[in-house]
């Protein structure tokens, strides 16, 4: 019979305190409910690297786990973007269209609500129909279906037809950056029909909250990125706590042997492959309405690469290591590009840390790789090691050293 | 006794160099055999073509009572059948524990649905424990499988062909690096098994050879060369010249 999963899993309860902790005390810091310490801009900061954390989940399940080394995860975060983008750019434009005509001696037919809308939204690319993609726009719930099923068949067919022909290794992630590549070039047209280079922008004013201030919204997506990262983590843990992650990581050590166990495994890699992808396009759809812009930018295959740096940093194989790496990383990163981190004056030369610090991810990425493997994750081994074992018993003294601890404690 | 798998009329070619040559295989439901033959003589190969791995350039793959042709069959499926494959380096998954080992080798529905969605019963652990009983690694069920000596590695891989339930094993040099005592237990182990199974044993020990105390198929140049008992191939003139004579 089996223990409780928790009882399986103890870093699950561990993760979800320590986040739950996290959420409440930014909530009562912050600028929208609390004691205006941390700034709206700094809680959609740590609500976006809530997201990142999630997608580091999905890499380190795709990667860690499974052996994948898949450059391509940050194309479905950003197609999941993508699809919730629609929606908020959609019905926003919706509503000033609407607005800017209601005092019209005659009341606006669809028609010209739909003509104004395609105006507003497609003007800079030089267009005024609204392309055949954006049917569903002005349906949140079809807009949502379509986040999940979109980068989810995406990965079916793509992962279908590369797992198939038993591509494997590096090739397998030159062919998913392969992928990544084409999709933002594809994105970057104007004729794409999601406004080329422009991206959607404004997704940070949810259509019909007008009333709710910026301050009091960054907290929900903070909440809801929270919540999204808890599940993900709890989903994680399961599938990689049974048998299934047995096979899983028997895929990555040896993947012939697998086989001949009589397992499929093209099956299990595409298995994977799809559903990180969709929790990736989930924490895309979260994460693009706090940044409030989305470009095809975001989906150049550089982003995946980062997101493999994090997962390797942070510690691969064990889920909280990749949730450690993108949050730590990525708040790094930000620091030093955002012009924060001191310049280092030389005398001869001034290190700027906006233009050195990829230098120094690369330089810890390389050190982490070869010194390292375990990455920051395998701290928490060291400290497993050093706690002396938990012997379970109490000094009771000499006088009472004949007894039992149960009779000494009665 | 019906014939289990019958393998007849193989070649393979790679690079030029014929591995197979118009070998023909057969083997009955519950019997042991030993295929002994020089280096190169292409008895990887066969057990490759047997379990998928390789395909032939022409002949066909038989198996089991429905007559169902293997060469269409993938590595996974041909294993569903019920063929299971030890290789001559021990392979178990060394980052996991013996106790996963086997449980993930216990014949059981193998889609990733079902695997995901699987629950151990009480009846799989007592499964999995009476066959770490049987290969000597009671004990060591917690343990990472890395962990291990060489010859408790070889066990466990014989354990999780075992725990397959499969109706042909495909043994490849069960007693290498294997001390005395070790190589009498597995001598036992694959006798035993030998008993309601088909069972294939690649080896180049003559002595090993002897104490399985069965019929034995000699290879040679990707053929077979000659087959009987022991002693009746070791008497075989063309045997002694291309293999025993050395």
């Amino acid at each position: 019979m089996e223990r409780s999963f928790f009882a399986r899993n103890p870093s699950a309860l561990i993760f979800i305190a320590c986040l739950a902790g996290f959420t409440l005390l930014i909530t009562v810091l912050a600028e929208g409910f609390g004691a205006d310490v941390i700034s709206t801009s700094m809680v959609k900061t740590l609500g976006k690297t809530l997201c990142l954390c999630l997608i580091a989940i999905a890499m380190d399940l795709v990667w860690g786990y499974c052996g994948i080394l898949s450059l391509g995860h940050f194309a479905f975060f950003g197609l999941g973007g993508y699809m919730l983008g629609m929606w908020l750019m959609f019905e926003r434009t919706k509503e000033i269209v609407v607005s800017s005509m209601a005092n019209a001696p005659l009341p606006p037919t669809a028609q010209e609500i739909r003509d104004g809308i395609g105006t507003q939204i497609f003007g800079v690319v030089g267009g005024s129909e609204i392309p055949g993609i954006w049917l569903f726009a002005d349906s949140l719930f079809a807009q949502l279906a379509l986040v999940v099923l979109v980068p989810g068949l995406l990965a079916l067919v793509f992962g279908w037809l590369a797992f198939r022909s038993r591509v494997t290794g590096v090739y397998l992630s030159i062919l998913t950056q392969a992928m990544t590549l084409a999709l933002a070039l594809y994105l970057f047209q104007n004729d794409s029909g999601l406004r080329g280079n422009n991206g959607l922008s404004g997704l940070q004013n949810l259509p019909g909250a007008d009333a709710i201030p910026q301050s009091t919204m960054s907290i929900w997506f903070l909440w809801a990125s929270a919540a999204a990262l808890a599940l993900g983590y709890l989903l994680a843990a399961w599938i990689v706590g049974g048998k299934f992650g047995s096979v899983i990581r028997g895929i990555r050590d040896d993947e012939a042997r697998v086989r001949f166990l009589g397992y499929n495994v093209e099956g299990y890699k595409l298995f994977i492959f799809t559903v990180t992808a969709v929790i990736a396009a989930i924490a895309g759809a979260l994460y693009y309405p706090q940044a409030g812009i989305i470009n095809p930018a975001e989906i150049a295959p550089i982003a995946s690469i980062y997101l493999a740096v994090w997962v390797a940093i942070g510690g691969r194989g064990r889920i909280y290591g990749a949730v450690i790496g993108a949050a730590f990383v990525s708040l790094v990163s930000t620091w030093f590009t955002g012009g924060q981190a001191p310049d280092i004056p030389l005398g001869f030369y001034t290190i700027k840390w906006v233009d050195w610090w990829l230098i120094l991810l690369g330089l810890s990425f390389v050190a982490v790789t070869l010194f390292a493997p375990k990455g920051i994750g395998g701290l928490f081994d060291l400290i497993e090691g050093r706690i002396a074992p938990n012997r379970h018993g109490a000094d009771l003294g000499p006088d009472m050293s004949a007894l039992r601890e149960k009779e000494a404690s009665e | 006794m019906s014939t289990l798998l019958e393998v007849s009329g193989i070649s393979v070619t790679f690079d030029g160099f014929r591995a197979i040559n118009n070998l023909s295989f057969q083997i009955g439901s519950a019997e042991l055999r030993a295929i002994i033959g020089p280096n190169g003589a292409g008895k990887t190969t066969f057990m490759d073509i047997v379990t998928g791995k390789t395909r032939p350039d022409e002949g066909r793959v038989i198996w089991g009572e429905k007559s169902e042709n293997l060469l269409k069959l993938n590595e996974s499926q041909i294993a569903r059948k019920g063929i299971g494959r030890k290789f001559q380096r021990p392979t178990v998954f060394e980052d996991q524990t013996v106790f996963e080992n086997l449980l993930m080798a216990l014949k059981k529905a193998r889609s990733p649905f079902d695997v995901l969605f699987y629950r151990r019963s009480g009846h799989d652990r007592d499964k999995v424990e009476e066959l770490a009983e049987e290969i000597g690694l009671k004990d060591e069920l917690q343990r990472k499988s890395g962990e291990l000596a060489h010859g408790q590695k070889q066990w466990l891989e014989i354990g999780m062909l075992l725990a397959q339930e499969p109706r042909l094993l495909l043994v490849d040099e069960p007693a290498a690096g294997m001390s005395p005592v070790e190589r009498e237990h597995t001598t036992n182990l694959l006798v035993e098994a030998a008993k309601t199974r088909a069972v294939v044993v690649v080896e180049h020990d003559m002595e090993f050879v002897r104490r399985l105390n069965c019929k034995v198929t000699v290879f040679h140049e990707g053929s077979v060369l000659a087959e009987g008992s022991l002693d009746h191939v070791t008497a075989n003139q063309d045997v002694i010249d291309v293999y025993l004579g050395r």
